[in-house]
């Protein structure tokens, strides 16, 4: 059944017939350009209108003061609510009030015609800024006298944490071997191709505003909203229509949301704004920088006894939603590797640039890089194969299901519920064919020519809970629909809850309607995030389906007089078994128990037990995470003239359980990988000393195009996850967690003979080239 | 200070007389002003590739043209190149068998830019595909369905027109 069906979501988006936010054009609407801080940190000493509001077309020009009639507070709540230990006022305000705090801030919001003139517009309000010193760095903004993010702070340290367990002194006393490696890990941005928009519309009719956001988490969104307008549910429908692609960039409710909502409901008039890339570039979240420092203590067979050290994160200038990010770098380091004792310190530092929240992996890369760097560190000083090491101390097979000594943020232990990490090394190993290696580059170097090989392995928490909702539904019609907050944002969620439903009630995923993303359509939900929409809400919808199938087959029994064992469900109709001419098609079943006014629900039966309607409403909760897992081989060439780096092969054998759809679940771990790929090759967000984007197109900041990248060989073990009825572990990010590891690997295998060390993504040509020169010359 | 001027075109191979603002772009008029909405904006900077156009055959970034230089010109957009409601066109088609596409939005345009290239190079090789792919950017796929879907689609385009012949 589970198959690789082409995708229901193709067809209307190939003939341009997708329906995305900037698509909506409603009557007499009103269209948003904001004012943005050119200072990374200043004082706003006075905003004048004026110019702004003689421009033709300008309709008003709104600031925090004139929004603060219709909102509830001055500042967003904290995402999610619960992040303990922190301090108060953290978050993002709606707009700035009297001090900027990153390039890009929101100051004020010019309503126009048409973007033109809004753009027009903006650019004439006159702000008065003193500007003030920035923290940029975020090493550097941890010192005592260094200049503080914001004002009402009086340090940049917005928390520290530990997290660990075991006896690392004991371990670290105990070593035959301690290595240490310190790191810089930079991702930039998320950059779907489609940036940031909403649209608010009030109703002429009833007291009622709909909001479409390019979000991946409509219902979050209208709890936030609903709390900063102080209406409530029934007066706010969120809808995501169509969303290109969202990384983690749409997982937050943003203030120019906010804005647009707000403005709608004082001026009565459909609002508008669509951000440009340059936009995207100053103020959608960024993933940005950690630095580690981090020491591993192994045995003289390289088994790993601990591992601790520190981090700093830069958080950016507030907190929009917890430490999620840093946290889970912290929890991941272990990643698939036995190890005894591990102490990490946290420090989460305030620095003046746009907030940081989880990008596609979600602080899993990072640690996977970290962890990485330390066993090819591990492999070199103890003259060992850096596979080897690895096989050495992976969690076996037989050690499933794996405890962590960690707990997950949720307070559930971790664990590791199935997979096989040795047999998944192995078969990439050998996929590329790892053994014979050192011949090839052999052969490489005596034509002048450096290739190297790099292996990296990793875990990815999915499917996080609490919960997802699903209501499966037949109408009168026929059709069948499935109702879910999961979030469609490309990666074929709605096909995979259409398959899932469809095998249930025997019908293929194209005659299945899925609607999603819309807060009217069902109650409560939390959208898409931590590759966890497979296994939470495509479990829902099983559970859900299943229920509606076995309603439909007690119906269709009382119909045709028989027992329900008899009958079957395919092709859209009831069958019995023993009768096949004997049918009912959904929609008849549907009607069967629609109800007449004043009859007994199926009149001509003498069973009473049916119940009303063809629908069921299911929520699934899962446990805890189901972990996926994967081993990348990556080739490479450097060019050490211009430091060029070329893939030259690249393997994947991942295990993300049951898939339900192999072509789409292929399909997200090569987007994964070349997520990976950017982050470890190109994508840089870079800033000047005084916090100045230097970034801010994508010909300054590059993304993979399709010459640098190749084919991703893909092998796939289908290890059932134990957690949830499907056995499914989420794809999403698990492409991109070991990817830069990998590469980085590799690019230090090539440059053996120089000795060159990779301690930082992205590794840049100019970086590659000027570590090769100092190292021939040293050598010299 | 609006300034506006009289244009004609064809979009699709409807004429059009439109009056329009001389600082719009070509990618607001087709999206805007006629309501065709297929063509994207990804980045409004000409790198990303999303809001390409045929223009008079050629591929051209909407974004990067004012729609008064479409006067007297005709354009091509994502929606005229499927034939009917029924049929798709056999690059549209190829981009489901082969998964060229995940979220859609970068498509539009890649779509274009194929169908130029294709109408060119009737036998192209991997490379020379990831070549002329290489001015769009799509965060989703990888580049590896979309790959896969022009080379397949080149084959089904030299074996109608085999059969046209
Ligand atoms: S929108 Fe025109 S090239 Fe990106
Ligand atoms: S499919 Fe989403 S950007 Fe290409």
């Amino acid at each position: 059944m589970m198959d690789s069906v082409p995708r229901i979501e193709d067809p209307a988006l190939l003939r341009g017939q997708g329906r995305f936010l900037d698509d909506i054009q409603l009557p007499d609407m009103l269209h948003v350009a904001f004012v943005r801080s050119p200072h990374a940190h200043a004082v706003i000493r006075g905003i004048d209108k004026q110019a702004a509001l003689e421009v033709p077309g300008v309709h008003t020009v709104l600031t925090l003061a004139d929004l603060s009639e219709v909102l509830t507070g001055e500042r967003l709540p904290l995402g999610f609510g619960k992040a303990a230990g922190l301090p108060a006022d953290i978050t993002p305000f709606v707009l700035c009030k009297d001090e900027v705090c990153f390039v890009g801030e929101a100051v004020a919001a010019v309503l126009a015609d048409d973007r033109y003139i809004a753009e027009d517009g903006a650019g004439l309000v006159v702000v008065d800024y003193d500007p003030l010193p920035a923290a940029v760095d975020c090493r550097d903004a941890m010192a005592d006298d260094a200049p503080v993010a914001r004002q009402a702070n009086t340090t940049n340290l917005l928390a520290t944490f530990d997290v660990g367990y075991g006896d690392c002194s004991d371990a670290f006393h105990r070593a035959d071997h301690v290595i240490a490696v310190a790191l810089k890990h930079h991702r930039g941005g998320a950059h779907p191709i489609e940036g940031r928009g909403a649209v608010a519309q009030p109703s002429p009719i009833e007291d009622r505003l709909t909001l479409w956001t390019s979000t991946q988490m409509a219902h979050e969104v209208r709890a936030l909203v609903v709390k900063m307008l102080g209406c409530d549910e029934a007066q706010l429908r969120v809808v995501a229509p169509d969303v290109g692609g969202g990384f983690g960039a749409k997982f937050l409710t943003y203030p120019e949301e906010i804005v647009v909502a707000a403005a709608a409901r004082m001026l009565a008039r459909p609002v508008k704004w669509v951000e440009d890339r340059r936009e995207h570039f100053l103020s959608a979240i960024q993933n940005r920088d950690q630095y580690w420092n981090l020491e591993i203590a192994v045995d003289h067979r390289a088994r790993i006894l601990g591992v601790r050290g520190e981090m700093i994160h830069d958080q950016g200038a507030y907190t929009p939603q917890g430490l999620n990010l840093p946290q889970n770098s912290a929890l991941s380091v272990t990643g698939p590797y036995v190890v005894p004792s591990y102490q990490l310190n946290v420090s989460v530092v305030e620095t003046n640039k746009v907030y940081t929240i989880p990008v596609r992996g979600a602080g899993y890369p990072e640690a996977a890089f970290a962890m990485e760097r330390l066993l090819d560190k591990v492999a070199r000083e103890l003259g060992l194969d850096r596979a080897e090491v690895r096989r050495r101390n992976l969690i076996t097979a037989d050690q499933m299901p794996y405890e962590l000594h960690l707990k997950a943020r949720s307070g559930s232990p971790m664990l590791y519920d199935s997979g096989d990490f040795l047999e998944c090394q192995a078969q990439a190993l050998a996929a590329a064919d790892y053994d014979s290696f050192p011949t090839r580059q052999d052969a490489a170097r005596a034509d002048g020519r450096y290739i190297g090989i790099g292996i990296a392995n990793g875990v990815k928490g999915t499917g996080r809970g609490p919960f997802e909702s699903a209501i499966v539904r037949i109408g009168r019609s026929g059709q069948v629909f499935v109702h879910t907050a999961a979030m469609p944002m490309g990666q074929g969620i709605a096909t995979a809850l259409a398959q899932i439903c469809g095998e249930s009630l025997g019908i293929d995923a194209a005659a299945v309607r899925v609607i999603a993303g819309d807060t009217d359509a069902i109650s409560m939900g939390l959208g898409g995030f931590a590759s966890r929409q497979t296994v939470t809400a495509g479990s829902a919808v099983h559970l859900a389906a299943e229920a509606v199938r076995d309603q439909a087959i007690d119906i269709a029994a009382m119909l045709l007089k028989t027992t329900p064992d008899t009958i079957v469900l395919k092709d859209g109709r009831a069958w019995d078994r023993d009768r096949p001419e004997q049918t009912l098609t959904l929609g008849e079943l549907a009607e069967a128990v629609a109800g007449v006014p004043g009859y007994s629900l199926i009149s001509h039966t003498t069973t009473s037990d049916a119940k009303p309607g063809l629908e069921a409403t299911r929520i699934f909760m899962p446990e805890s995470l189901a972990y996926c897992n994967g081993c990348h081989v990556a080739e490479v060439a450097v060019d050490i003239d211009t430091g060029a780096v070329t893939l030259l092969r690249y393997v994947v054998v991942n295990d993300s359980g049951r898939l339900i759809n192999p072509m789409i679940a292929n399909g997200q771990l090569q987007g994964g990988v070349v997520h990976g790929i950017g982050n470890a090759l190109f994508e840089k967000m870079a800033f000047d000393k005084n916090g100045q984007p230097v970034t801010t197109t994508f010909a300054e900041y590059l993304l993979p195009t399709a010459t640098e990248v190749i084919d991703c060989e893909i092998i796939n073990m289908q290890s059932p996850s134990t957690l949830n009825p499907l056995g499914v572990k989420g794809i999403g990010e698990a492409g991109c967690v070991p990817a830069a590891a990998a590469i980085a690997s590799a690019v230090e295998d090539a440059l053996t003979p120089f000795a060159v060390r990779i301690d930082e993504i992205p590794i840049t040509p100019e970086r590659l080239v000027e570590h090769i020169h100092t190292q021939s010359s040293t050598s010299r | 200070m609006t300034d506006k001027k009289q244009i004609k075109l064809t979009v699709n191979g409807v004429a059009y007389q439109r009056e329009v603002e001389t600082r719009w772009t070509l990618a607001d008029f087709l999206r805007i002003d006629l309501g065709l909405t297929g063509t994207h904006l990804g980045c409004e900077h000409g790198v990303c590739g999303a809001c390409t156009i045929l223009l008079n055959g050629h591929t051209a970034r909407s974004c990067l043209l004012l729609a008064v230089q479409a006067d007297g010109q005709s354009v091509a957009t994502v929606e005229g190149l499927a034939d009917d409601d029924a049929d798709l066109h056999p690059l549209q088609q190829a981009f489901i068998d082969h998964h060229g596409l995940q979220c859609g939005f970068c498509t539009p345009g890649i779509l274009m830019t194929l169908v130029e290239y294709m109408a060119d190079t009737p036998e192209p090789d991997e490379a020379a595909i990831r070549d002329v792919l290489s001015g769009h950017l799509c965060r989703c796929t990888g580049y590896q369905g979309i790959v896969a879907a022009a080379m397949a689609a080149a084959t089904e385009l030299k074996r109608i027109a085999a059969h046209d012949g």
